[in-house]
Parts: structure tokens; sequence; C-alpha cells
């Protein structure tokens, strides 16, 4: 039989993007360990509605830890006290009876609270705009075995490409920095033959939005790489730092 | 009366044909016309980005905060195309013979011809745009077997190809919202759509920040909003997927058709509480090693519920490997609706395992005798870690429990070969539509289906209909306009002002519980018929006792979630309309007073061959039932047996 | 078409100028160092105060020094100007630190290491480069048997001091000696760490050099986008051991001895 565990909970409490938010105390009752984190927000969610209370907001999605859509700072970490998991399968036999937890939102200037624990993070899709893909159109492409793309150069592509946005990295990082984020993008297209043609004018696009949305800078503390649930590597971020300076010091482009 | 627009002549020439013959819209002409598309997964995304990329101004609307959240992102095993890169036979002919008898009959012939005409395309679109399928050393792209399929033809990306063409078909999107061409919606959801003389002409959007309802206007409306899965509460769908777009448009006249059309995945985590909120699918790959039992008497089963004896307490002859016993040749890997309905009825008959008892096993310790616990591993490795990290419970050591749950819905609106539904402007793409699938969709399908409306077809047939309007722009003054939004809003404070006792989440749940139980996997005529009374009294009491709390002026997810509620009662009830006039086992859906002697499904075709298309004729009103007979000129009817 | 915005505007051109800045100091490092090891030699000073004279007057090493000068302010004011971003890119912060979890202690503090760096090198520069270049410190004369390569010295007088003198004389034996008056630095070193204040000082500034260092120098490379596999672990070496240990600790070893063997 499963444990049943009381907890107590500070949540980030704030009704909206201008209004000064504050901890609110709950008690969450009753909560099976096989109960996932936001499952066990939810019975909460419900306690509260019963009571006519405004329900915890928080973002969500999949709930199966692909959509990249929930967040949360759990106890001082970025989708809690796991490593490589996302809050939406993170589960509750990894916090004990009794235990207080503090649940707060993303923090950072780019990353605003929309409400609660949600925090409005179109700065990522900005930056992705700004140069995160190929300018190619719907038809007349190539075959797909046109070019042959060696294994490991599309196995790399690969492991920046399973970011999942989910904004964890600028959570972790003290210096609220999205190098991780950025990165990632960056050198999926870097590796790629694809991304040649424009990998230079994206470096910039990219890096440019990023500054412009006050994200920090990255002073190489790895939290991020620590705390990314899908586990995206610091080596993307070197990657990035040597597109966009070959770009400014040896070939500097225009952008678009 | 349902012009399924299908054109004349030879099968494989119909889309060229038909191409061809469609008018087009002047280069020039083309920025004179605004399209909305709601919806940003695989066929709005792509949809979106195609038609901005032609000149067209696109409006995009999406409730995640990211186009890139769909839940197209979560589909795992890949996408079937007919490239025959791996020489072993495979045509387009072959996956189109494949889908339609996967369809068990129940999809239409054209429809499905040109989707496996265009899956080449969709491959060599997404790697232009940089998806990083899997490769082999030579630098070619890797293709494997899947869903049973004869032949490799599917392409992946280790298994989480829906996030990566997902991501394709995002980037694309957001070239063309850096181009201006797209204006984004995110954190929006349509709650209406306002149509002008009988034509589409603009949809009414909450901003679920501020809760302001906009009306935002188009010459033509695309729908591609996914499925409906969460009318069962419990489903792999996401938390959001919700079905209102495509039920007001429903509601507004576009005919809904075959809803009871539900496929259930036979290899999902089941349920561990009553807290649980949704589902994890796991691949079905599993059941390629995996063998299915339950204890062979309902007495060991219990004691083994209540923990009194072990799994490895139980004999090798106390336990039933009733997919071995029951069908020798298939084994464990018979077709999702088979081993989804066996795991129910050994469920219903007492036998199931878990503290809850609602799951069957699925055993690797054969497999890992035979093959190592490395091999196993390095096949299933993801798959036993997931497995580990919800249920703790560590699969090499005990069996897995698994449990069907509901994963996608082949129903949706009716289109037509334009994708078209019946309100004229006003088009269904992927999941949404009814069109491609019939009655069981095959693995690997969706994400083609997706992808070929929105890159591959849509961009055709719009411009069909567009160029048949004239220049204006839409009359944002029109008084539908005004209308649809005090509608909306009517219909938000109404949803506001329900103070009663129930939260939304437990109808919602009562709602799940009605409609799995008699309108899964094995229906009965008694059974929906009880099942539709409970839903109506489910909806009354929605209407008088539910609690939704908050405003509208703010990010209120019980407020949201009502107005989804809401709407899925009325759907589920269509759906059990549907099940009960479809007195015939096809597909996934096994109607009791239809089978075999062997009980096995039945298939009428005499019968049943048709699409049913349900036609909304007023609130408590009966809707009426339009049939589109289906046509095979191609394809011979078997009935499957896997015996 | 539009110019994408200037380098040193954006967030990865000024940890260009910290990296960059970052590897010429250590260079630096590295060379001071060298020379500061004679101050273990038991020669009155001779070898060191001859070094630091040709460091502070060979034009080439003058104009380096100003490079390095200015490197130091750079690194600082950039430092500076860096952590004001960092600082506005996350004006609420977190309740709850995550703590070691995620990431190394040091690597959070580079800030608090480099200002204890920066206090140390205030105190050291006024205690040596600015006493040094102004006549503070005592004075020495060397006479050096230029064909047996025996030193003496002697203590001069601020009045028998006018500037650095080279002379040559010729000893009662024949052999040619080698006179030179210089400032005696090496004696100044000696004063100064009778403090025992000081030598603590200095060795808890080699600590915050030694953490700022095992991060810094292989940070510097990952900044500049200095990855390959091949060179990973060498940087890695060289960054932990060689800058976060042996030089630290060099460094730190020399007032230690002074104090105590002196």
């Amino acid at each position: 039989m499963s444990e049943q565990m009381n907890l107590t909970l500070k949540v980030w409490r704030q009704k909206n993007k201008n209004e000064k938010g504050r901890f609110v105390t709950y008690q969450a009752k009753e909560i099976s360990e096989d109960m996932s984190f936001l499952e066990m927000l939810d019975v909460v969610n419900e306690e509260n509605t019963k009571k006519g209370e405004d329900p915890i907001y928080f973002d969500h999605d999949c709930r199966e830890g692909i959509c990249g859509m929930c967040s949360l700072v759990i106890n001082g970490r970025p989708h809690g006290p796991e490593y490589g998991t996302t809050t939406c399968q993170l589960h509750m036999r990894h916090f004990h009876d009794g235990q207080t937890i503090v649940i707060e939102p993303w923090r950072a200037a780019a990353f605003p609270v929309l409400k609660d624990l949600a925090v409005d993070r179109t700065a990522f899709e900005r930056i992705q705009q700004a140069g995160g893909y190929i300018n190619i159109n719907t038809g007349g492409v190539p075959d797909a075995n046109e070019i042959p793309i060696p294994k490991r150069i599309a196995d790399q592509a690969f492991e920046s490409a399973t970011c999942i946005g989910c904004g964890a990295c600028v959570a972790a990082c003290k210096n609220a920095s999205a190098a991780l984020f950025v990165s990632a993008k960056i050198a999926q297209f870097a590796h790629l033959p694809q991304g040649q043609t424009e990998r230079y004018e994206r470096a910039q696009a990219m890096v440019d939005q990023m500054d412009a949305e006050g994200f920090g800078s990255c002073t190489n503390t790895g939290a991020c790489e620590a705390e990314c649930p899908v586990g995206i590597k610091l080596d993307n971020i070197a990657l990035m730092n040597k597109e966009y300076f070959t770009a400014k010091l040896f070939r500097e482009e225009d952008i678009h | 009366m349902l012009d399924s627009k299908v054109p004349s002549g030879p099968l494989a020439e119909k889309w060229s044909k038909y191409k061809f013959d469609l008018k087009l819209v002047n280069p020039a002409n083309k920025r004179k016309f605004t399209v909305i598309v709601v919806g940003t997964g695989l066929a709005g995304s792509s949809a979106a980005a195609s038609l901005a990329e032609l000149g067209y101004n696109v409006k995009a609307f999406c409730y995640q905060d990211s186009p890139r959240r769909a839940h197209s992102i979560a589909a795992q095993g890949g996408i079937n195309a007919t490239k025959n890169y791996q020489n072993d036979g495979d045509s387009v002919y072959r996956l189109f013979y494949d889908t339609i008898k996967g369809g068990d009959y129940r999809s239409r012939e054209a429809n499905t011809y040109r989707l496996a005409e265009v899956a080449g395309n969709i491959i060599d679109q997404c790697v232009a745009q940089g998806v990083p399928f899997a490769r082999e050393y030579g630098g070619l792209l890797d293709n494997r077997s899947f869903g049973g399929a004869q032949v490799s033809r599917t392409f992946y990306a280790r298994g989480q190809t829906g996030q990566q063409l997902l991501l394709g078909a995002y980037s694309a999107l957001n070239r063309q919202i850096h181009k201006g061409k797209v204006e984004m919606f995110n954190r929006h959801e349509m709650l209406d759509l306002v149509k002008i003389d009988g034509h589409a002409r603009g949809i009414i959007a909450r901003n679920l920040i501020t809760g302001e309802i906009e009306s935002h206007e188009g010459h033509a409306v695309l729908l591609c909003t996914g499925g409906y899965g969460n009318v069962f509460f419990l489903s792999t769908n996401a938390m959001g997927c919700n079905a209102t777009a495509a039920w007001r448009a429903h509601k507004n006249g576009a005919f809904f058709a075959n809803p009871c059309y539900t496929q259930i995945h036979p290899t999902c985590i089941p349920v561990s509480g009553e807290y649980q909120s949704k589902l994890t699918l796991m691949s079905e790959s599993l059941r390629n090693d995996g063998r299915v039992w339950v204890p062979k008497t309902r007495e060991l089963a219990q004691k083994l519920r209540k923990g009194e004896i072990n799994v490895k307490d139980i004999k090798e002859e106390d336990r039933d490997y009733y997919l071995e016993r029951k069908y020798p040749s298939f084994g464990n890997l018979v077709p999702r609706d088979v081993a989804s309905r066996n795991a129910k009825e050994a469920v219903d008959d007492g036998r199931g395992v878990g503290k809850t008892g609602v799951a069957v096993f699925l055993d690797f310790e054969d497999a890992i005798n035979r093959m190592g616990e490395d091999a196993v591993r390095a096949k299933y490795g993801n798959l036993f870690d997931m497995y580990y990290q919800i249920t703790d419970e560590n699969p090499y050591k005990q069996p897995m429990r698994i449990y069907p749950a509901v994963h996608y819905t082949m129903g949706g609106l009716w289109v037509d070969y334009n994708l078209m539904t019946t309100i004229p402007g006003l088009y269904a793409l992927g999941e949404c539509n009814f069109s491609d699938h019939g009655a069981n969709r095959l693995g690997a399908s969706a994400l083609m289906q997706g992808l070929a409306d929105g890159y591959f077809i849509i961009p055709y047939t719009v411009g069909d209909y567009l160029s048949g309007l004239g220049f204006d722009p839409v009359d944002k003054s029109h008084p539908a306009f005004e209308e649809k939004r005090k509608e909306v809003e009517d219909r938000l404070n109404k949803l506001l002002s329900l103070k009663g006792n129930k939260t939304v989440d437990d109808i919602h749940k009562e709602l799940g519980h009605i409609m799995w139980e008699y309108c899964g996997m094995a229906r009965t005529a008694e059974g929906l018929t009880k099942a539709k009374s409970l839903v109506q009294n489910l909806r009354k009491e929605f209407w008088q006792n539910a609690k939704v709390l908050g405003t509208n002026d703010e990010l209120n997810m019980s407020l949201e979630k009502a107005g989804r509620v809401a709407d899925f009662l009325e759907l589920g009830e269509l759906m059990i309309d549907d099940a009960l006039n479809r007195a015939e086992s096809c597909g996934g859906h096994f109607r009791l007073e239809s089978q075999t002697p062997e009980g096995e499904a039945l298939r009428k075709d005499d019968e049943f061959s048709y699409v049913s298309a349900w036609e909304y004729k007023g609130d408590n009103l009966p809707s009426e039932l339009h049939k589109e007979d289906l046509v095979f000129e191609n394809v011979e009817l078997t009935q499957r047996s896997y015996k | 078409m539009s110019k994408s915005k200037p380098l040193l505007s954006s967030t990865l051109g000024k940890k260009l100028i910290m990296s960059l800045t970052g590897i010429f100091l250590c260079l630096f490092l590295v060379v001071h160092l060298i020379g500061n090891l004679q101050l273990f030699k038991d020669d009155a000073g001779y070898a060191f105060n001859t070094y630091a004279h040709f460091m502070t007057n060979f034009t080439p090493i003058k104009i380096v020094s100003i490079l390095l000068y200015l490197t130091f302010v750079l690194h600082a004011v950039y430092a500076l100007v860096i952590t004001r971003k960092n600082k506005a890119a996350r004006p609420i912060g977190y309740n709850q630190s995550s703590g070691n979890a995620n990431s190394k202690w040091n690597s959070r503090n580079m800030g608090v290491l480099g200002t204890i760096i920066l206090i140390f090198l205030v105190t050291h520069m006024q205690n040596f480069w600015w006493k040094y270049h102004n006549d503070q410190v005592p004075y020495v004369q060397y006479e050096k048997n230029l064909d047996t390569q025996e030193v003496t010295s002697q203590a001069l007088s601020s009045d028998e001091f006018t500037n650095y003198l080279v002379t040559y004389k010729t000893a009662e034996n024949g052999d040619a000696i080698e006179v030179i008056k210089s400032q005696d630095l090496y004696q100044q070193v000696e004063y100064a760490f009778e403090n025992i204040g000081l030598v603590l000082l200095y060795v808890i500034a080699m600590a915050a050099l030694s953490f700022h260092l095992i991060h810094g120098f292989q940070s510097a490379f990952q900044t500049l986008g200095f990855k390959h596999r091949r060179y990973i672990g060498t940087i890695r070496f060289l960054g932990i051991w060689v800058f976060g240990v042996i030089i630290p600790i060099a460094f730190a070893a020399i007032p230690v001895y002074i104090y105590l063997v002196r």
C-alpha cells in the first residue's frame, strides 16, 4: 500500500503581472506517494475550489515530460529535487511526510509572472522567430536522402534538438541567462548541412534577440545543464559562442 | 446531400488531376485574403506556415503559451512514408491499402490514397527544415517497421518523433511570424465561429490572460484543434486538449462524423488512484518481447492484489497468457483493439492485477532469460526507465502492469476531399477531421496525416475556395460578430454564475467513467442507452450544481475547464448516439451484439459501410444522421482474423 | 537587411573580454611567479633585485606592463558591468536557494572571489609596487666577483644612493668586480612579511585566487567556444592543478616561508 503523507506548501500567489505577490501556506493532506507533483497540486486545488478559494494557477499540459509547459521552482530547484525530470514527471515519493515545500515561479526579468506560478515565456518565442529556422518554403526541396548526414552529426543535432523549451535553464541560472536554450537552437542547425547557409546570420540574430529580452549573461556555472530535464549540454553554449564570435570577428554579416 | 467532392478517374490520378482543376489565386491577390488557423500542432503549424509562404495573411491561435507545446509533440513512434528506401517492396498503393485495411474499411478511399501519395514529400520537407531523423552510419535515413507493418516505412527520431516534427513545422511558422505574414495569438482559446451568409468568416476567441473576448475576421477558418479523447477525462491527451472549437463549429452547422470512433491503446501505465490526471503511453513495441498474462483464477488474483502472495509465487501453470492462448498465430502482437479488449475482459472477470485490480501483466522474464538483461535494456531501456519513474517498480525484476487507455479519436468534423466541412470556408485538418483513418488508426499515421493536410493539401484546396470570393475584406462591423461575441459572453457569465457543490473536475471524472464503461472498448445497445440518460443527467447536474470560481478578466483555469467540460458533456452524448447507431463491431469498437461464433469482431459491411455524419439540430433536440456511403472501387473488403 | 548589434554591446562580447583578459592575467601569473621564486634564494636579494630592476626598466616589458594594468582594469570593470546586468536579469530572487545542488560555490561567487583578490591587489601594489616606484624601499650595494661569482652585499643609506648603478672595479687580487647599487625590494619583502596579518591576507587571497581560477581558467575557454575533445582534458588539468593549486600555493608559500624562516 502506498504511503500517505501530509505536507505544508508555501506557494507564491500573485494575482497578475502588476500586483505584488506573496507566499501563502496550504496544507496538502493524504497525499499518495504515487501522485505526480502536479496531481498533488490538483488535489490541493480541488480542496481550495470546494472552499471557494481561487485555485493555484500553474502551467502544465502534456504531463508526460515533453511539451515543456510545466515549470515551478520547488524548494529552490527548477522542476524539483530529481535530476533529469520535469515537474509533471516528479512523483511525491521523493518527498516525506511532514515536509514543507516552497513553490515559486521561474524568476527572471524576461519571464514576468502572469499569475501565481505561471510566467510569460514569450521571450523564447521571439528569440526563435529571430532566426531559429532554415529559410525554405514548403515544396521544392530535394529528396530526403540527397544529402547524406553522418550519423554522428545527425545524433549531435538531435541531442541539441531535444530541448523542450521549458525555461528551467533560465530559472536555474543565477544570472537568469538563456544561453543554454538559445545555444541548443543554434547548435542544432549549426551541426546540420541544411543549416550552413545561414549559420552565422542565425547566431547573431538569435543572440541579439536574447540580449534584447533582458536575459543575463552566461558565467558557465553549469546550473542550467544540471537542472535541464532533458540533458542539454554546456557544449552547446561553447558552440554558440564560437559561432557568434566567428561571425562577429571574421565574417560579420547582415541579419534580416 | 453530402458531397464528398471526390474526383472521378483512376485512384492514382485523382489528386494530380484535381490539383490541376483547382482554381488559383493570383500571387498579387493572395495578400488580400486572411486565413484563420486554430491550433498549432502539426496540422495547424504546417498549414499556417505554408499558407503564409504563399502570401496569404494568417492569424494563428493556440491555447498554450507557445505553438510548440501542442500535443503532437508527445507522439513517440514515428511517421510513415512510402519512400521504399529499404527496397522491401513498399509503394504508395501498399501504404494506402494498409491504411484502409487497418481502418477496417471505414475510411474514404480517395483521401487515404492521397495521404499515402504525399507522405514522401513530408519527409523531404522535414529533412530540409533540419529535423534530425535517425540515420544509418552511411548517412542515409533509417527506417523501422512499426505497428505490425510488413515493410519498414517508418521514419523516426528516437522516441520523440512528434516533438521533432512539430519543432520543424514550428520553425517554419516562426519564420513567417518574423516576416509578419503570420500573426500569432498564444494563450487564446477559440470559443465560437462567426458565419456571414452561411460562410465561415471569423472566430470569437478569449484571451486567456486578460479574459478579453476578441473577434477575429478571416476569409476562411481552419480548425486544427486535434481530437476529443479528453471526453474520457483520463486519456493520453494533454490536459488542455479539448473539443470546444470543433464542437462550436458543429453547433454552427458543421457535421460531426463518426464520433464513436476512438482508439484505445493497449500499453499504457495503469491508473494508480482517483487523483490520476492523465495516462502515459508506452510504445507498443514492448509487446514484441513482453508476454501478457493474468492469474488463471480470481482467487489467486485477489490474493495478489491484497499482497498476500507475490508475483513470483504464481506458478507457470497458474498463469493465463490469454493472448497467446486465444490467438496462437499472432499471440501478443494482435492489433491494438484486440489486445485492449482482451485486457478489459480479464479485468472485468476479476483477474486484474495491481492494487486497483485494473491492470494486466506485461512480463519480460522470458525475454530477459532469452536475450539477457543487457539486450532488453538496449531495446527498451528508456521505456523501462519511464515506467520505473512513474510507478517506482523495476520492470527488470517484476512484470510491468499495463492497461488500455484512450489515445486517439478517428472521428471528427466531416470534411470533403478539400478538407472543407459542411460550412463553406470552414476547414478541418489533422485529428480534428474524420477522413483518413476509418475506424482504427495505424501506428505512425497520425503525424503523417497532420502534416499532409497542412503542408500539401490545404495550400491547394483553400485557394480554390478563396478564388471565388472577390477581394473585399471581411466586414468586421457585420452584426454577426457582435451577436456571437454577446453569445460567448453570456455563456461565460452563465458558467461563472455556477456556484454549486461539485467541482468541474468531479463532473468531468464522472463523465469519463460513464464513457469508459459504456462507450469504450466493448459496447451494448443496453449499456449505451443507459449511458445516454446518465450523461444527460450529468449535463443537467453540471448546469445546476457545478462550481466555477473567479472572474472573466484573469487567468482563470476554473472557467477554462468549465467551458471545455460543458462541451464534452454534449459531445459525449453524440458519441453515445453514434455508437448506438453503429450496431456492428469494427475497428476499435466491439459491439457485443455483433460477434462471430468464436467471439471475434463482426463487421457488417452491407449495413454500415458508411460515414455517420451528424447534424446539430438545436439544444435538446436529437441530432440528424446523414450517411455518406463508402464506395470501395479498389480494395476488396475482408474480415480480419488473428487466430 | 540590418546590422547585427556591435560585439561589445552583447552579453557574449562582454564575456569575450572577460575571457581574453582572464587568460592574459593567468599568463602574467606564471611570469610573476617565476620571478618571485627568486625570493627563496638566500643571496641577499641579488638575483631578485636585479630582476626587479630589469622588469621595471626594459622598454618592451614596460609596454607589456601597461597592457597588464589595462587588462586588470578591463577585467574588473567588465566584471562589474556584467554583474550589474545579471542582477537586473533577476529583480526578484528566490525564497529558497538551490545551494550546491546544481553548481559549484566558486562558480557562483566569482565576483566575491574577485573582490578579495582586488583588495589584496591594492595592498600588494601599495606595499611593493608603489614603494618601489616612489623610492620608499631600502637600498643595497652588491659586489659580485665575476671570476668566482661570489656576491657580497651591504646596506646603503639613502644619501649613498642616487639611482640604480652598475660599475666595475678590479679587486686586489686582480679579479673583476661588478658593483651594483640598487633599491632593495628583497629587503622590503622581508620587512613586510614580518607582519603576520599581512601574511594571513596573502594566504587568504591566494585561496581566493585558487577558487577563482579553478572555475575561471576553464570557463574562459568555454566562453571562447574552445571545447575540443582533444584538449578538454589538458585545459581541465591546467585549470585545476596548475592554476588552481600549484600557482596559488607557490605564491602563498613566499610570505609563509619568509615569515617562518627568515
